[in-house]
């Protein structure tokens, strides 16, 4: 039986860290190699490229993701957000000043996923107790093993987060 | 990765008939298990079919007082629907257990189900394997093969199906509502996956051109009395040596329906239903519970490094059932099994 021929190049669309590009862009291309290889945005990291360890987390609509398992067309339409954007001008991410704060990293490789899942992980908003944080971010290794400072970075945030809202209220 | 023809559409007949078009060509969903296998070159589809369009991430009700899960519905959405939470606890329990937090995020309920084995021979196109290569040889069987199956294995194939929610599907009688070219049809759970018999290219009973649109879960009340538990090599973020599903309604101190599927173990999720036909009318007690473990292992065989299973299966599929029978399901969160 006769094979399709191949797609060349697929026009899309994807807003990312609040800039709008249109693309055209072979399907086979995953989101991480088009934000590093192609965008120049190397905050994202490629670790395993199988997702096994998290160096590559983004926010997907909102929503942390492996950018090694996803194909870039597949999100036509989407809005992105990387470590790049995480930053209000020269104003850090609560969660970016936390981890400075806290000391949550040694080499520093794995820390823009680390940071990236974590602000996933406050939106989800499914964790309340540090063995709930522990667990919802275990989809990123540390190869340093700074999982405690990570994991109080977070917890710190979190209960910041919640004094600020109950204050509110 | 290879080369192909790609494909998004925005109808389910226009997904069924790319689907069907070309034997080579495969569904995308959430991507996190067919774009690993593209890259090792373990899948190398000519076509790949984006689904992501089609109108299938709704959880509704069905007629019958169930409720029916559309094939796009991440892990993640469903696992904390809280429909589920509230009526299939065990369910929620059950996908949580597996992956991680972003792996879920993408993560659909129709790839769960599809998703291949990870058997390392599997994943390494330089060896013999006869689910990737039919006819090549089966290198696991004599070679490393601490994480493969003692129940339900061949001379073929002796790798285990790696879903954490498709056993709690299998406890649940769940069915899959597939749509192809001669239209839809709804298959039973237990009919869905397959063992590898002297096919283990064959996952599952679907066949080509087959879209799975659908989860249907059934109204049946499950009750307090159920659990999740899953073992493996570290606390999170791997996949069960041997995990149990377990769900039972205990009347008057007596054990009514009982549904105990086991992962981990065989090619499919595992349930012995003539086992436990058995246990209906018992006390539930540890006692009772062992006999049962050893009626469901009694054809179980190890193949040397996976040997230490069978005596992890029998104590956790005891410790699932004192789990299930308190109402102190396992917590996905603390690990510590109580
Ligand atoms: C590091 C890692 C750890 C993991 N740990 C666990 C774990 O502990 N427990 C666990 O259960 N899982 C685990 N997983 C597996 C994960 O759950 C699956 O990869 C995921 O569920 C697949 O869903 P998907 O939507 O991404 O599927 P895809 O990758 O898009 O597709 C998988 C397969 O299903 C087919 N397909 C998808 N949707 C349909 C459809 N509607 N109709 C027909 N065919 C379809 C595709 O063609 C493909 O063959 C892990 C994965 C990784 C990478
Ligand atoms: S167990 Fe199955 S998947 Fe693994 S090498 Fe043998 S045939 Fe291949
Ligand atoms: S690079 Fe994506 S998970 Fe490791
Ligand atoms: S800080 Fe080095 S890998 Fe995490």
């Amino acid at each position: 039986m006769p094979q399709p021929s191949p797609t060349t190049m697929v026009p899309i669309v994807l807003t990312i860290n609040g800039v709008r590009h249109e693309l055209s862009l072979a399907p086979w291309v995953t989101l991480l190699d088009l934000l590093r290889e192609r965008l120049g945005l190397t905050g994202t990291k490629k670790g395993c490229d199988q997702g096994q360890c998290g160096a590559c987390t983004v926010l997907i609509d909102g929503r942390r993701v492996n950018a090694c398992l996803v194909l870039a067309v597949a999100r036509d339409g989407a809005d992105i957000t990387t470590v790049e954007g995480l930053a209000t001008g020269d104003e850090l991410h609560p969660l970016q000043a936390a981890f400075i704060e806290h000391d949550a990293f040694q080499c520093g490789y794995c820390t823009p996923g680390q940071i990236c899942s974590g602000v996933g992980l406050m939106q989800e908003g499914h964790a309340h107790t540090r063995e709930e944080i522990r667990e919802q971010m275990s989809g990123n290794i540390c190869r340093c093993g700074a999982y405690t400072n990570i994991a109080d970075a977070i917890e710190d945030v979190i209960a910041r987060q919640s004094a600020s809202r109950e204050a509110a209220e | 990765m290879n080369r192909f023809d790609y494909i998004r559409p925005d109808t389910i007949a226009d997904a069924v008939a790319a689907l069907a078009a070309f034997p080579g060509a495969k569904a995308l969903a959430g991507g996190t298990n067919l774009v690993d296998l593209m890259k090792y070159d373990v899948a190398t589809p000519a076509r790949v079919v984006d689904i992501n369009r089609l109108p299938l991430k709704a959880v509704e009700d069905t007629a019958d007082g169930g409720l029916r899960v559309g094939a796009l519905v991440t892990n993640s959405d469903l696992a904390w629907h809280p429909q589920i939470a509230k009526r299939y606890p065990l369910l929620a329990s059950a996908i949580l257990a597996g992956a991680s937090g972003q792996l879920r995020n993408a993560a659909t309920t129709g790839g769960n189900l599809l998703q291949r084995t990870r058997c390392y021979y599997f994943y390494d196109t330089s060896t013999p394997c006869n689910k990737r290569v039919p006819g090549s040889g089966c290198s696991a069987i004599g070679g490393v093969n601490r994480i493969h199956a003692i129940l339900g294995a061949s001379d073929s194939c002796i790798a285990v199906h790696p879903s954490d929610m498709c056993v709690a599907l299998a406890a649940l009688d769940a069915e899959v509502e597939v749509e192809g070219p001669q239209g839809r049809r709804i298959i039973p759970f237990a009919q869905f996956h397959r063992l590898p018999d002297h096919n283990p290219e064959l996952d599952n009973t679907l066949e080509p051109g087959d879209l799975v649109t659908a989860i249907i879960l059934p109204a049946t009340d499950f009750g307090r009395h159920h659990t999740y538990l899953k073992i493996r090599d570290r606390l999170s973020y791997a996949f069960a040596l041997v995990s149990v599903a377990a769900a039972i309604a205990i009347e008057d101190g007596i054990i009514g329906d009982i549904r105990v599927a086991l992962g981990g173990v065989a090619h499919k999720p595992w349930r012995d239903r003539n086992a436990e036909q058995r246990l209906r009318g018992e006390p539930p007690s540890e006692a009772t519970f062992l006999r049962f473990a050893e009626d469901v292992l009694r054809e179980s065989e190890g193949c040397g490094q996976n040997d230490f299973k069978i005596e992890l299966a029998r104590r956790t599929i005891v410790r699932a059932l004192m789990q299930a029978t308190r109402g102190t399901p396992q917590d996905q969160s603390d690990k510590v099994v109580r």
